[in-house]
């Protein structure tokens, strides 16, 4: 019965790894509640922002703010969100697919690349991939803080008005649904203007106090709120996507032990049968 | 029929009030300011302070904002708050603890309280008590 031996031993190995998994499928789903409430919460701001930026876009402004300035691009600088651990099936890998394929696109129309990754795990993969890294955040946590954040996205924001890059994304995977988690790569600056045909005609907002104090600190806010509102929608996925890969795991685990019971019991039965016709046939010697 | 505008005041952790108001009186950088129907395009930045709302009805509310942004477009007005919360939910006896601190802070200045700090913490807890103070009166004359 050696072999027997060895089968059981790795059926309660399997069980032990699958009571693991499932144990972390449930925190997962109960962190994936916690962590989409956050990110409800966070959009009527997001929202609203929005939409007073694209208004300010479409004005007639005495003003043009910098970010609102097209200029021709020499370098881009990427704003990466991953998460901070792994085990969240192909979140990660996805993201920086879809990151890398838009940089490709401008590296061959001859554009230089800045990046500033936020999460553990881009910092990680482009440390062996390579690249141009000018700021990393790490170590969020479950409730990520727009304290934590703004570092980082001031080191890009002081390039950009600095003019070291002209281009600004962020990339970041967008919660669709507990199923479906999609990356996205947005542009943040320059702003682009949404056609509004309603505000079609030269107009311009009073400023109080002036115009170049009152959207600086406006604009900033506004890039703050976004890659705020991408982080913890990250959290949302990141939680959701861990919940189904280890769904996945414990079904597999499952699946495991099932076929390993079976070669067991088929090596039991076998070992059984032999040892039966053994006595038989010495019985026969015998007699 | 009355002449009303789409109120929203969201902060960035919540929505607050969204409706139609008659009026909105918040507290600019440069003065309260009163907005109503066909008011021009404006924005401007918002100090800590009450922001007080008349609904057609007639009916009143106060909430609270400790800065943020205030665009008025159409006839849609936005309150884009750093923080805001309901008059009634600020917790007076707090509010008053802290606008104290605040100045025992300011009064006995031995270098090492950092000075802007705390006159930024005695703004936000005097304009917390004026709000409160706001409402009260209301709610005596009514």
């Amino acid at each position: 019965m050696a072999a027997g031996k060895e089968i059981r031993t790795k059926i309660t190995s399997i069980q032990s790894t699958q009571k693991i998994t499932s144990a972390m499928e449930m925190v997962a789903a109960s962190k994936m509640r916690r962590a989409q409430d956050r990110m409800e919460v966070g959009k009527p701001y997001a929202q609203r922002m929005r939409a007073v930026v694209g208004h300010i876009a479409n004005s007639t402004p005495e003003y043009r703010h910098a970010y609102m300035q097209e200029r021709e691009v020499k370098r881009a600088g990427y704003i990466i969100v991953s998460t901070d651990r792994g085990l969240c099936g192909g979140l990660n890998i996805n993201l920086f697919k879809s990151a890398i394929a838009s940089m490709r696109d401008l590296q061959d129309s001859g554009v230089e690349i800045e990046l500033c990754l936020v999460g553990a795990k881009a910092g990680g993969f482009f440390a062996s991939v390579g690249g141009n890294v000018t700021a990393t955040v790490k170590d969020l946590g479950e409730e990520p803080s727009l304290g934590d954040l703004i570092g980082g996205v001031k080191s890009m924001l002081d390039a950009y008005t600095e003019g070291r890059i002209d281009a600004l994304y962020l990339a970041g995977n967008e919660f669709v649904n507990t199923m479906t988690q999609s990356p996205t790569v947005e542009q943040l600056l320059p702003l682009k203007a949404e056609q509004n045909e309603s505000l079609s005609h030269h107009w311009d907002y009073l400023y109080e106090p002036d115009a170049r104090e009152l959207l600086d600190a406006l604009m900033v806010r506004y890039i703050e709120s976004l890659v705020y509102q991408a982080v913890v929608e990250n959290g949302a996925c990141e939680q959701a996507a861990r919940m189904i890969a280890m769904k996945n795991a414990t079904d597999n685990a499952g699946e495991l032990i099932e076929d390993l019971q079976l070669v067991y019991n088929k090596a039991r039965q076998a070992a059984i049968t032999q040892e039966l016709a053994e006595i038989v046939g010495g019985a026969a010697a015998i007699g | 029929m009355a002449m009303t505008l789409q109120c929203d005041i969201v902060s960035a952790e919540t929505q607050i009030y969204s409706g139609l108001v008659e009026l909105l009186v918040a507290t600019g950088i440069e003065g309260e300011l009163g907005v109503c129907h066909g008011h021009a395009a404006l924005l401007t930045r918002l100090i800590p302070g009450p922001i007080r709302l008349v609904e057609p009805t007639g009916e009143e509310h106060v909430y609270y904002a400790s800065g943020g942004f205030l665009e008025v477009q159409g006839d849609v007005v936005t309150v884009l708050a750093d923080t805001a919360v309901r008059a009634d939910d600020i917790d007076e006896a707090a509010a008053e603890t802290a606008r104290q601190n605040a100045e025992e802070a300011l009064a006995n200045q031995q270098g090492e309280i950092d000075y802007g700090l705390a006159s930024a913490q005695l703004a936000e807890a005097t304009a917390q008590l004026s709000a409160l103070r706001k409402l009260k009166n209301r709610a005596g004359r009514g």
